[in-house]
């Protein structure tokens, strides 16, 4: 049975310091509303970000947070959630810093499954470097560092978190803050690793992929007939369309990473510790010397 | 006395080395064994050095007695090392140059290795016949061997335990009618406890255990993968999490994430991989998170030398990551202090809620050491957490934990997130005592002040060198890490022949003991710097800590270890 929390719960006093309109408030309020809507107090969540405009979010939050470093969020959760497999970890990171700088880990959590939330605050651009192209830029997107356009093309999140192994993956639109906040609790509810890839408008310094933009092209894939999330063909060709959100795809049951770790299996190693350090019981390593003999 | 097998790689050089060991600490024999091997699966000359001697030994040494040549090019690649009167058993087929070994004095020991092992085994037991002829000769007696032999086998079966045993009896009695009576160095059983044999990978691991090091991410890098194979390999009971990471970066964000969230974590590399962790050395810097990496050196730059010795990397630990931060760095001599800074560590970083650095070597992390059990003794290891909040202290909190509180220590009472009372957020910018980011310029100031007086506590407690030989003497080496095992045997052997010469050996380098290493520097008549490097390192530390200038450097940076004798030789 879940008690519903007060949104408010989490709210903090702390200046927020993104600029008027960025799709990073939506985030924000999404998460919050999250939260409150799965019973998750502040306490017992750990929101894990990287650097950038958006991994500013868990310093708005109130809810344990770690501000890491640029693109490692999901390695440090890993750690943090093979530690204390209580705690709810989340990690919020934008398109540079997970799918740019951090892919590798992006890659290899995908097919780790542990039970992670993650959302992308994906805006197709560097926007607290003001304004470099990113991974998820489209091809011809032109920039400080890509003035005759963007030659690569462009970074596809679902697809290739559907081919590393995900078992939860959805989009979202920050234009719509309820909408997100269900796919976020979606994310959350999920046994496994889940991607929320957000997209995001950056007011400043994206001119091409707007709030009208994207209301142009974003459908609810929930209002699709037919449509089944456990298809993982149908899902492949759904992550290459413009633009579907919700959830894309999700496998249900899958084997979850903590799950099948043996040294957890009779405790965590934070609550083994606490027992460790009142009463160490170093007789138990004695044996442990007749490997060497 | 020391025997040598060599071979190609994937001969099982280091199984026969090791069990060669094993048969003689049973024995009661003290050995070091150091391992010799290049960076390919098969193909290309290995080697297996193991001293033997009644005393403790802490060094391999460079005189070879009797050599196990697997392969032809072994003999030419020792020749000079064989003392005269020493001999080489070798499988009959290979050819080796009698001729030149002879003219050194040096007996030739053909043995039908292969068609023994054919005979009363399978040919695949060729090994377990060199070792029994090589107990031989020495007038060791076979039944080490044996129980070497059944304790290792029993896995495979009894048939095989079986053959082995006919084949070592085979080898060992046609050995000893050939060639024992020609051959002058014996060994003789001793009176001894049982002894382990451990080097310092698995001492660290043996000590990160103890000291309730429960999670250990890695990516395996020569030579310090065997740390994360160790604990792998535990019963589960002990709760021991490990996770091989997709890279050295996950590697090291890992164990900050487990520590953040209140587990003893560790990782382990070598150079190369603690260069691309630099990074995140400063994020455990900035949000203050306990940490301890262990950078196992080999030789560099880049991919270097990957399966050899150095100590290239002393000043790079000292200074990796941007900008300014305390950590600690502990550099073991032997394999017991391996296992003290295995657990020390881990005190140390939860005192002083910082990176600390265990600095080892290819050379200390694989070679192995005969030690009394009581040597590694867990009623000497002790686990202090610092100022992490119990559950009750939390409950006593005021509403609002400020996770990094100004303090006269400069440490901040540390709280595990997921107690309500503690809900905090951190961040790696610059932040308030609360976590929060903030520009501000007095709060960067205290801040900064804040965190670097942790190093100036954690100072008082780094252990000044330590001395070994005389008080005083006309020599003196100065060395560190695991250079302390060549520097004690090189100043046994000046005394020997009639020289006055003693030691000084680093194992607390940072922060760096100043006021107990100048006044110890201070009192020597003639310093000399032993190090497994080009630029002298330690030597340009001490003048960079003390002012003072060492007299000499002695340098070596071709991946080999220093031997004694080498050290002895240089300063000639």
């Amino acid at each position: 049975m879940v008690t519903k929390m007060d949104a408010k719960t989490y709210d903090t006093t702390v200046e927020v310091t993104w600029c008027a309109g960025c799709g990073d408030y939506a985030i924000l309020k999404a998460l919050k509303l999250a939260l409150a809507e799965l019973g998750i107090a502040p306490h017992q969540v750990l929101l894990v970000s990287g650097i950038g405009c958006g991994s500013k979010l868990p310093d708005y939050t109130n809810a344990n947070g770690y501000m890491t470093i640029h693109g490692r969020p999901l390695a440090v959760a890993t750690g943090a959630k093979l530690a204390n497999p209580e705690l709810h970890v989340i990690v919020v990171n934008g398109d540079g810093d997970s799918y740019g700088i951090g892919c590798n880990h992006f890659v290899h959590t995908c097919r780790r499954n542990p039970d992670i939330t993650q959302i992308v605050e994906n805006n197709q651009i560097y926007g607290l470097t003001k304004g470099q192209y990113s991974p998820t830029s489209d091809a011809g997107f032109i920039t400080t560092t890509s003035p005759d356009g963007a030659i690569e093309a462009a970074f596809n999140p679902a697809a290739i978190a559907l081919a590393a192994g995900a078992t939860f993956i959805a989009r979202a639109f920050s234009g719509d803050p309820k909408h997100m906040a269900g796919v976020i609790a979606q994310g959350v509810r999920h046994r496994g690793y889940a991607l929320v890839d957000v997209l995001q408008p950056c007011v400043t310094f994206n001119r091409v992929n707007t709030y009208a933009w994207y209301r142009e092209r974003v459908y609810d894939l929930a209002e699709e007939e037919g449509y089944d999330p456990s298809d993982r063909t149908a899902a492949w060709h759904k992550a290459q369309e413009c633009i579907p959100v919700g959830v894309i795809y999700q496998v249900e049951g899958a084997p979850v990473y903590e799950d099948q770790v043996r040294a957890l299996a009779d405790g965590s190693p934070v609550s083994r510790l606490l027992e460790l350090a009142r009463a160490p019981a170093l007789g138990q390593y004695e044996s442990l010397k007749e490997r060497f003999v | 006395m020391s025997v040598l097998i060599g071979g190609d790689a994937g001969q099982g050089v280091e199984s026969s080395g090791a069990g060669l060991c094993q048969a003689f600490a049973r024995g009661g024999l003290q050995v070091f064994a150091m391992q010799d091997y290049r960076s390919r699966i098969r193909g290309g000359h290995n080697f297996y050095q193991i001293r033997l001697s009644e005393r403790a030994t802490y060094s391999h040494s460079s005189p070879v007695h009797l050599v196990l040549a697997l392969t032809a090019e072994t003999v030419p690649l020792h020749m000079d090392n064989i003392v005269e009167g020493g001999a080489v058993i070798y499988p009959e087929r290979v050819k080796v140059d009698e001729e030149a070994l002879k003219e050194r004095g040096v007996q030739c020991f053909a043995m039908p290795l292969v068609a023994i092992a054919e005979e009363h085994g399978s040919r695949i037991m060729t090994n377990t016949a060199a070792l029994a002829a090589a107990a031989s000769v020495c007038g060791w007696p076979l039944s080490y061997l044996e129980s070497v032999i059944r304790d290792n086998f029993q896995v495979k079966g009894a048939q095989v335990v079986e053959s082995n045993l006919a084949v070592a009896k085979a080898a060992y009695d046609q050995a000893q009618e050939r060639y024992a009576a020609a051959f002058s160095y014996k060994l003789k059983p001793l009176e001894a406890p049982p002894r382990m044999l451990i080097n310092g990978n698995q001492a660290i691991s043996l000590g990160a255990l103890a000291g309730g090091c429960r999670f250990m991410s890695a990516y395996p890098m020569t030579p310090a993968t065997s740390i994360i194979e160790w604990l792998s390999a535990l019963p589960r009971e002990l709760g021991v999490v490990t996770k091989h990471a997709e890279d050295e970066i996950a590697a090291v964000c890992m164990a900050i994430g487990a520590s953040y969230a209140g587990a003893r974590a560790m990782t382990a590399t070598s150079g190369g991989g603690f260069s691309l962790m630099a990074e995140a050395l400063g994020l455990a810097g900035m949000t203050e998170v306990p940490l301890v990496v262990v950078e196992a050196q080999r030789g560099g730059p880049s991919t270097g030398l990957p399966t050899r010795t150095e100590q290239g990397d002393l000043l790079f630990v000292i200074n990796a990551s941007q900008g300014e931060f305390p950590r600690v760095v502990l550099a073991p001599g032997t394999v017991e202090e391996c296992f003290e800074a295995g657990w020390r560590a881990f005190n140390l970083a939860e005192r002083y809620q910082c990176p600390v650095i265990i600095l080892s070597d290819q050379f200390l992390a694989s070679s192995l050491r005969s030690l009394d059990k009581g040597a590694i003794d867990f009623s000497t290891v002790s686990i202090d957490r610092g100022q992490l909040l119990s559950a009750e202290d939390v409950e006593r909190l005021e509403d609002g934990y400020r996770r990094f509180a100004f303090s006269d220590s400069g440490i901040s009472p540390r709280a595990a997130p997921g107690h309500p009372k503690a809900v905090q957020a951190i961040s790696s910018d610059e932040h308030d005592e609360y976590g929060h980011i903030t520009e501000e310029i007095t709060n960067r100031q205290r801040m900064m002040d804040k965190r670097m007086r942790k190093l100036a506590a954690a100072a008082e407690e780094m252990r000044p060198p330590k001395r070994y030989g005389p008080q005083e003497a006309d020599l003196t080496l100065v060395c560190w890490g695991s250079s302390y095992g060549p520097c004690r045997e090189a100043v046994d052997l000046l005394k020997a022949s009639g020289g006055s010469a003693n030691l000084l050996h680093f194992s607390d380098l940072w922060p760096f003991p100043e006021d107990e290493a100048a006044r110890m520097l201070k009192a020597c008549r003639h310093t000399v710097a032993v190090e497994q490097n080009y630029t002298s390192q330690m030597a340009r530390l001490i003048r960079m800590c003390t002012g003072l200038s060492v007299d000499r450097t002695v340098n070596k940076y071709d991946g080999r270890p220093f031997s004694p004798e080498d050290i002895v030789a240089e300063l000639r």
